[in-house]
Parts: structure tokens; sequence; C-alpha cells
């Protein structure tokens, strides 16, 4: 069974390259809520503060607030890239990220080496690869352009490849950074039933999206931030 | 037990920092597969369009090889079937080191994109920095038994001695992947003063010029790790071994340098996400 528990989340970015000691008397002095000074005397961004929540199996979390909130962060923060400085985090349950589907492409390498190496990545067996890379070749719908390096592809070619890379394998837990919305009228289609298929289902999902009809349709829970911190939380219709 | 990589628990107040380091690296080891493909992938890259593509790199050391050997073998006036065999190991040896040394700088900040969209080990990028470099140094390597061939220098079976060599170097390379990579990815001024000390290290180190011109003050040659490292390959490929001190100095600096690396990288792996 899938769950996700935080106690107490704390994720705080320092700021180290810059001039840290005339920063710090501008912002600091200007009383700001997310920029302070940390235990070490450092200048530091409060990204996320003391989140508390629990996340069980069939629940549909949209991750809701302003730009800078903090969404994208506790999504990375779930999917184990950014380690908290303080509180606790419980993951249980295999992650799959939508966070950015292009990340670790090889631009010079075919699309089909780009299959090979996400498998690579995923830490896929022989088996396991070969079915992705049969299921992510098909639904591309990318044909011959499979052994042309990716470079030499249209912006929505390559999204159509990191899409089907992406969601070829279905996870217990998916994490969504914005619902996608890619490629050309035909691809959307297929590109819409694959995502429904995939959020159906995966035991939890949490998204951080802007837009209230994709909260509305998938999402049974709103979790809202504000400024690094929880302000609202409970179900779809109550916020 | 659910599989690792389905189970992340992490508490801030008991951060466990060794048992996560050790996973870290257990991880990273095991994805070499990954490791290697994306050294050669780094490599395929960097030669892409070229005609001799990889071979340049065997064809710079020969050339560097023939035209330090002749002015430096009259210089010191050194026999060409005496020196050249000295100068190809530790050449090429160093080239290994040395280039090593060079990018384990961006070990880290180099796969930016990467370690702020998944979860990966940080062993594995050192490993492939690692992996890369040793793809390098093989186009070279082919040099040494034709060199030696060519003026009969034939080693005997201590020859064998230069595997365990080899590994002490290996051990130090993905110590020194991660140490480096942590610290350049921390102190942005730290790669240049790395690149200026391995030129400096190139000069002090018995390199172009033969250990035995120094004479008495040979000894202290053992507080120079670059040496320590290089002779135990070149001890046992020329000189019947390598002297018993260097073998020991060469232990002892590899033991400080994984202890060094793995304190820091137990207690620093955490943040490393939030200085690239």
């Amino acid at each position: 069974m899938a769950r996700i528990c935080a106690e107490g989340l704390r994720i705080e970015f320092p700021l180290y390259h810059f001039g840290a000691r005339s920063m710090k008397k501008r912002l600091l002095g200007a009383a700001s809520r997310r920029v302070k000074a940390d235990a070490q005397n450092r200048v530091v961004i409060s990204a996320l503060s003391d989140l508390s929540f629990t996340i069980e199996s069939g629940e549909r979390v949209a991750l809701v607030g302003n730009n800078g909130a903090g969404k994208s962060t506790l999504l990375r923060t779930l999917a184990g890239i950014y380690e908290p400085v303080g509180g606790r985090l419980t993951v249980e349950g295999e992650i799959g990220s939508l966070i950015d589907p292009a990340a670790g492409l090889d631009p010079l390498s075919t699309g089909r080496e780009n299959i090979r190496l996400r498998a690579l990545y995923r830490g896929l067996t022989a088996e396991q690869t070969a079915a992705l890379e049969a299921e992510a070749s098909e639904f591309s719908g990318l044909g011959e352009f499979l052994e042309v390096p990716i470079h030499g592809y249209s912006a929505g070619m390559s999204i159509r490849l990191a899409f089907a890379m992406a969601t070829a394998v279905q996870p217990q837990i998916l994490l969504m950074d914005e619902w996608f919305s890619a490629g050309d009228a035909d691809f959307m289609v297929k590109a819409e039933t694959r995502l429904e298929q995939l959020v159906t289902a995966s035991e939890i999902l949490v998204i951080a999206t802007h837009d209230m009809n994709v909260v509305k349709r998938w999402c049974n829970r709103v979790i809202r931030l504000e400024v690094g911190r929880i302000v609202g939380d409970g179900a779809v219709g109550a916020l | 037990m659910p599989r690792p990589d389905h189970y992340l628990s992490i508490d801030a107040a008991n951060p466990r920092h060794a048992e996560r380091a050790l996973a870290d690296l257990r991880d990273g080891l095991s994805q070499w597969r990954l490791a290697l493909a994306l050294a050669r992938l780094d490599l395929r890259n960097r030669y892409r369009g070229s005609v001799l593509g990889p071979l340049w790199m065997s064809l710079s050391s020969l050339i560097m090889l023939i035209g330090l050997g002749l002015l430096y073998g009259a210089l010191f006036k050194h026999k060409l079937s005496d020196y050249l065999p000295h100068l190809a190991v530790s050449l090429i040896v160093w080239q290994w080191m040395g280039g090593f040394i060079n990018e384990s700088c961006a070990t880290l900040t180099s796969a930016e994109g990467v370690i702020r969209q998944m979860r990966l080990p940080y062993t594995l990028h050192a490993l492939r920095v690692a992996f890369r470099n040793s793809f390098v140094a093989a186009h070279s390597l082919p040099l040494i038994p034709i060199i030696f061939l060519i003026f009969g220098q034939v080693p005997g079976p201590e020859a064998l001695l230069a595997i365990p060599g080899l590994v002490l170097i290996c051990i130090n390379i993905v110590a020194g992947g991660l140490l480096l990579g942590m610290i350049c990815a921390r102190f942005r001024d730290i790669p240049s003063i790395v690149a200026n000390a391995v030129q400096l290290a190139f000069f002090v180190t018995p390199i172009i010029w033969k250990p035995e011109l120094l004479g008495n003050a040979m000894v202290w040659m053992a507080f120079n790790p670059f040496y320590a490292l290089l002779e135990t390959v070149r001890g046992p490929l020329l000189e019947g071994g390598g002297p018993a001190l260097v073998w020991l100095a060469a232990i002892v600096y590899t033991t400080l340098h994984v202890v060094l690396a793995g304190f820091l990288f137990a207690r620093f792996r955490s943040r490393i996400a939030f200085w690239i």
C-alpha cells in the first residue's frame, strides 16, 4: 500500500554564490517572511516550512498556490531529490515522477538510444527494457525518426518521445508538475487517454497545478500552499 | 521489507549519515552499466564529426611521447632505450590521473540537470567520470607495450604487481570524484586552484625526469602522493617491483583519501542538491 507521511517538513535553500554579506543586510533588514538567517548565520530562503500531512492510498492531491509557493519544491522533496533540513518524511511505494520528463535525454543520441538510456536510468532488466522500447516507440508514433538523433526533432516530436518514455511504466505514486499539453491534436487525444489511465491506476497522485479544471476532474483533495506553508487542506469542494 | 527504491524515509533529527552514504555508494556501483553508457556517450559526443575520433587521444600521447622523449632524453643525457619506456609509463599513467583530477571537479556540477530532476545515487556521477577518463587512458595504453617491444624492455613476472597498483589508482579515482566533485560544487574557486595544482604536480613528480636524478633527496619523494601512486605501476613494469616504502606510502595515502572523502560525503551528501 502506498503512503506518504510528512511531519514538520522543512526545506531551506542556502544562498551561497552571492555576496552574502551585503545581501544579508538588504534582505534581512526588510523583515522578509521567506529569507532568513539559519543556525549557522547563513542566508537561506525558506522554501517549505513546517509541512505536516499524510496522503493515503486512493488520494489524488492537487497542490495549488501562487508561483513560488513551494509546489515544485514539495514535489521534488517527495521524489527524494531535496532532503529536508527539519522534520520527517516517509514515502512508501514506487515513485514515478513527471516533473521534467525531458531530463536526462541525450540530444545527440537517437530516439531509440534515448529510450535504452532511460531504461538504464530506471535500472530496468533486459526484459523490461525491451518492453519499454516497444511500448515507447509504438506510443510516440515517431516511426523512422526513432533512428535520428533527437536534436533534429521538432519541439513537438521531443515532447512525444519524452512523454511516451515517462508514461510507459505504471508507478504506485505519481508525481506531476502541471498537466501535460503538448504535440499536435492527434497526439493530444492519445496523450490525454494515456494520462487518464496512469492517473486512475496509480494509488496516489500528487499534482502541482494552476488549472482548476484539472483539480476538479482528477483530484479529491487540495493542499493550498502559500509562501511555503500549508494554508488549506481539504476536499476539492471545500476550498 | 519493501524494496529499497520503493521506500524513502528521511528524518532530519536522525539523519543516519553513514548508512545512507553507504547505500548511495552501493546503489551507484550497482548502476555501473548506466555510468558506463553515459561515459561512452560523453566521448562519442566529444568526438562527433571528427575523422580520427578517439584515435586523437592515442595520437596526441604519441606525439607528446616522441617530442618530450627526444628533447628531455638529450637534455638529461639518458639513453633513449632507457628513457622512453620510463616516459611512456609515467606519462600515460599521469594523463589518466591528472586528466581525471581536472575533470572530477565537474563531477556533480555538470550533472546539475539530472540531479535536480531525478533521484540518483551521487556515486553514479563519480563513476561516470572515472569510466570516461579510463576510456581515454585506455586509448594510449597500447603505446606502452609498443615502446617496450621496440626497446626490448621485457618486464618479468613481477610486472603483475602493477595490477594492485592500478587498483589503488582506481580506488583513489572514485574517492576523488566524490570529494572534488563535492568541494567544487560548494566552492567555485576550487577548480581553478586544482588546475594549477595539477600542473605543478606534473613538474614536481618524476614523469619527464627520472627519480634517480634526485640522488639523496629521493627519500622526500615518498611525501608526494602522485609519485607514490605512479610508482606502484611504474615500479613493477620497469624496476622489478618498486620500493616497499612507496607501496606503504601509496596505501597510506589511499586510506587517508578514502576516509576523508567518505567522511565528507556522509556528512554533506544530503546538501549536494542545494549546492549545484
